[in-house]
């Protein structure tokens, strides 16, 4: 059995990355953390996430990068600004965590098999081609994406649906597709 | 009356929050105001794009915006909590951030569209509390409540991190506008927590135990129904109530009402037209409530 070091040491961290993540927009307030941790007693996912928002911008402002960006902690964060209106340094933290998935996706490190990533790749490929969601086809291509079994839980939840009318089963696009805004997107080739 | 308002409906409310585009229309035809949905609009982009990729979700909520000058008007409502947030967001960077703007110019140019005038983005429920107001809607009941009290939840995006709807934490536009229709609110003090969004559908067993909480918290306070204002609130409070009394081994049963269906219902809309067969849990009351009865309120 090989032991390993659980712990990094500074020399390991890329400080000039925390620099790159604190000239995004919205991440600008990095530096500024007192580490108070209102974010995280906030934060209603904080109590499933291996790290706490608190010291996920911590990670991120001492420039342990990998550590960051492999975390399921940016995956959790539902966006719901909790953090962000409280945070007595105004850190936009829900745009700190969004910029950390974004560059998670690019540099391959997000959690593999992990549904949430998952959801977000098949939605961005859906409707970067047809210009809406179809959220039936969505969830049917996130289950075959991270784990199928997840499909077993909502067959419940699909009858009652399509019972009470609620559930579309046309695949909705746009007319003018042609004005659907063109990027030349690495995520798209991320499968 | 008024010039009237662009309406964006958004992905879910063609899908499972059809009941919340069914009733916001019957209530504000009730209320004399035009809606007229933006042609051809596209997906808003909701929190899954902006987690690919930053220019390409500000260019694609964009191409609504661009729409909608097009139009030539200049109020666009927008009843999404997650819609009425990207596009406020996307106005906001475009205007702060050189970098996004020129992106989003050079996107939008590419495919012919104009890159858009700030408008106004607005939440019906600012609109009915602003433009309609809470005394102009107490003067137009005409059907007398039965339900017992409700719980008001606002959820997450519609009151952060923008401040246009209500206040952040605290907000109470809801409960104001319903007490003028006769339906009396309990103090709930988790009316702004998240209800998880789309973590039902991913990391289901999280997503779950959000609601759980929220719905105990509601019948702790003797609410008889939870009322949101939000397409992905309404279907996770609904959608998963028989798993959250399994999992609390409590019965937490209760209607999950849009704000649109229970005014729209006072003001004496068409049961029918409200959506009022599109419940999941506890349809049965729901059906009772908003029956067909219409009986003047005793207050007005």
């Amino acid at each position: 059995m090989e032991i390993q070091r659980k712990l990094k040491h500074q020399w390991e961290a890329h400080p000039e990355w925390a620099h790159q993540v604190a000239a995004l927009p919205g991440c600008e307030k990095l530096f500024s953390c007192l580490q108070c941790g209102t974010c995280s007693g906030t934060c209603p996912l904080s109590i499933y996430m291996d790290y706490t928002p608190r010291r996920i911008i911590n990670l991120v402002r001492e420039g342990f990068r990998e550590e960051a960006l492999s975390s399921q902690t940016i995956w959790l964060c539902a966006s719901c600004y909790s953090c962000a209106v409280r945070c007595p340094q105004k850190i936009q933290i829900t745009d700190v965590m969004y910029s950390l998935k974004r560059e998670a996706i690019k540099s391959r490190l997000f959690p593999k098999r992990f549904a949430i990533p998952a959801l977000s790749r098949e939605f961005y490929s859906m409707v970067s081609r047809t210009g809406r969601s179809s959220e039936m086809w969505l969830v049917l291509r996130m289950a075959m994406r991270s784990n199928p079994l997840i499909l077993l839980t909502m067959v419940g939840t699909g009858l009652n649906l399509l019972r009470t009318g609620r559930m579309a089963l046309r695949r909705e696009k746009i007319r003018r597709l042609n004005e659907l805004p063109r990027e030349n997107s690495k995520a798209m080739e991320v499968q | 009356m008024s010039e009237g308002y662009l309406y964006f409906p958004g992905c879910s409310l063609k899908g499972t929050g059809r009941a919340y585009e069914e009733s916001l229309l019957t209530l504000f035809r009730l209320l004399d105001l035009k809606l007229e949905e933006l042609d051809d609009w596209n997906c808003c982009g909701a929190t899954s794009y902006m987690s690919i990729d930053e220019g390409a979700a500000f260019a694609l909520s964009a191409r609504n915006l661009a729409l909608a000058q097009k139009s030539g008007k200049n109020q666009i409502v927008v009843p999404c909590a997650a819609c009425y947030l990207v596009l406020k967001k996307t106005q906001d960077y475009v205007e702060r951030y050189p970098e996004i703007r020129d992106h989003v110019t050079a996107s939008l140019r590419s495919v012919k569209l104009p890159m858009a005038e700030p408008l106004a983005i607005r939440h019906p429920l600012e609109v009915l509390y602003n433009d309609i107001g809470v005394g102009r809607i107490r003067s137009k009941v005409v059907r007398k409540w039965a339900g017992g009290p409700i719980a008001c939840y606002y959820g997450c995006q519609a009151v952060r991190p923008y401040y246009e709807v209500d206040k952040p934490v605290d907000p109470t536009r809801m409960e104001e506008l319903l007490e003028a229709a006769g339906i009396p609110s309990v103090p709930y003090s988790l009316k702004t927590k998240c209800c998880g969004g789309s973590l039902t559908g991913t990391i289901h067993e999280v997503g779950v135990r959000l609601n759980a909480i929220l719905l105990k918290e509601a019948v702790r306070k003797g609410a008889k129904a939870i009322v949101t204002l939000c397409p992905l609130c309404q279907f996770n409070l609904d959608a998963y109530q028989s798993e959250v009394c399994k999992l609390t081994n409590q019965d937490l049963r209760m209607p999950v009402f849009f704000f649109t269906q229970l005014l729209g219902w006072a003001l004496g809309g068409d049961p029918r037209e409200l959506g009022v067969h599109r419940f999941i849990s506890d349809a049965a009351s729901a059906k009772q409530w908003l029956s067909e009865a219409k009986e003047v309120a005793a207050h007005v």
